[in-house]
């Protein structure tokens, strides 16, 4: 399986954290609660089904994913 | 709690006969069953409008309210309950009725108290008081699970965390009647609703003033606006008006919905106590399915939404809930698919305006629904019972009779 890259976009996050809830080791929330990928967004073996579920279940579509 | 209109309203609200040109969100059919009209409306354009409510546009796809939501040019916050009369606006309650630019920086004070990482704070609170609710009936074999349980859990962790009385609940609750289902048709009602309830948290802001503590309303009271400065005392009631407001019925609602349906789904009751991690996807699906939630805007500028004109001057029903029902976003929109994948459901608003109680609500959701099945895992609506929806703005079970233990 190719790599996956994660990014929210923080023009559309409205800090529903339905991220954060299906993916944890993936997002985190800032004190407002909006969410942020962790890190440079790359995502780890083995989370892939995670980052695509965060991905469709935002109701803002704010998370894009890119295969690298 | 959901009275039907009395008498004397009743010739300002003829009964509904065409549905697509006079919808009316208080008619008693709309409040018994909507979701068939919901289909009618929007087999016939995704937009529709009433003449009642002095000129109402609703939108019937998940495309149109979304459209809505996100347009702060043509649709103004300003008024966000559709009712029967507009008089001029006096009580404001920021961030909900708060339009862009004003709008971001009076939500920014109040999201950081509601994160989730706050409610897992909060949570040992919301179990203990779930488990004092089901400790007072459990033992009858039945109860109205929506007067004895649902009503009274988000009720219980607001005053918790403003730092107010849970006992004054009560209050609370006549205050939202009055405001959210009487106050549609009834202005004195309204405003008695609104004038007592700002009397009841200017007692209390005094009182945090002079003696200042870690609650909400003290919070509130040091946080800083937008030039530095604290918030007015107007600010902070409106506030406080907001959080009582959105927070309470709409939580019951959501709560008693579910419930509702796992007295009828025993397989769904099942599958839940044999697969308890299961929970949050399925309360998910609730608030799709079920959604409490109906807002409103006001059109200020015209414009056109998925082809169709919006004039200014029209009040807009915002139904989040039809909107979570179209089969154009939803696979099998109409059925309750409790491990449903993909779900962008639009329960608590899209937009800068979506709920800043969304992580309080599904916290209170998931315990309230993990409790009762841990201690009533088995349990069924009262045949000789009748179950009582809410009219208007939020839509959830009022009596929700069951049977469990030795009834089951």
């Amino acid at each position: 399986m190719s790599k996956l890259r994660i990014r929210v976009d923080q023009d559309k996050c409205q800090g529903h954290a339905r991220c954060k809830s299906l993916a944890p080791e993936l997002f985190e929330l800032d004190e407002y609660g909006n969410a942020h990928e962790v890190g440079d967004g790359t995502v780890p073996a083995g989370l892939e089904d995670k980052a695509w579920l965060a991905q469709t279940n935002c109701p803002e579509i704010a998370i894009e994913v890119t295969e690298e | 709690m959901s009275d039907s209109p009395s008498a004397s309203f009743l010739p300002e609200h003829p009964p509904v006969t065409d549905w697509v040109h006079d919808f009316d969100h208080t008619d008693p059919v709309w409040t018994d069953d909507p979701f068939p009209i919901w289909e009618t409306l929007r087999a016939a354009s995704p937009v529709v409008h009433t003449e009642r409510f002095l000129g109402c546009y609703m939108p019937t796809t998940y495309q149109a309210v979304k459209e809505i939501a996100y347009d702060t040019e043509h649709f103004s916050s300003r008024r966000v309950i559709v009712r029967d009369v507009r008089p001029e606006i006096s009580a404001r309650a920021p961030p909900i009725t708060s339009d862009p630019p004003e709008h971001k920086p009076a939500k920014q004070v109040l999201l950081p108290p509601f994160t989730p990482d706050a409610m897992k704070r909060l949570e040992p609170r919301v179990r203990a008081i779930c488990n004092e609710l089901i400790d007072e009936f459990i033992a009858d074999g039945h109860c109205d699970a929506a007067a004895r349980y649902t009503k009274h859990i988000p009720v219980r962790a607001i005053a918790h965390m403003l730092g107010i009385p849970e006992k004054d609940g009560d209050l609370f609750i006549k205050w939202i009647h009055q405001i959210l289902e009487l106050g549609i048709k009834d202005e004195n009602e309204m405003m008695s609703g609104v004038r007592e309830m700002t009397g009841y948290f200017m007692a209390h802001l005094e009182q945090r003033k002079l003696a200042p503590s870690d609650d909400l309303i003290s919070q509130l009271l040091r946080a800083k606006g937008p030039g530095g400065q604290p918030l007015t005392d107007e600010h902070v009631l409106g506030s406080l008006r907001l959080l009582l407001i959105a927070g309470i019925d709409t939580t019951w609602s959501a709560i008693g919905s579910s419930l509702w349906h796992l007295a009828r789904t025993p397989a769904d009751r099942e599958r839940l106590i044999a697969e308890p991690a299961l929970i949050p996807t399925a309360i998910e699906e609730f608030l799709r399915a079920y959604s409490p939630v109906t807002m409103a805007r006001e059109v200020i500028k015209e414009t056109t939404i998925s082809g169709c004109p919006v004039k200014a001057g029209n009040m807009v029903l915002l139904s989040f809930p039809a909107a979570n029902r179209d089969p154009a976003m939803f696979p099998d929109a109409d059925k309750v698919v409790i491990d449903r994948k993909e779900n962008r459901h639009a329960a608590f608003g899209l937009g800068i305006h979506r709920c800043v109680g969304s992580n309080l609500a599904r916290m209170e959701m998931q315990v309230a629904i993990e409790e009762w099945l841990k201690r009533i895992p088995d349990f069924r609506l009262d045949p000789a019972g009748k179950v009582t929806w809410s009219e208007g703005t939020v839509r959830g079970p009022r009596q929700l009779p069951v049977l469990f233990g030795k009834n089951a």
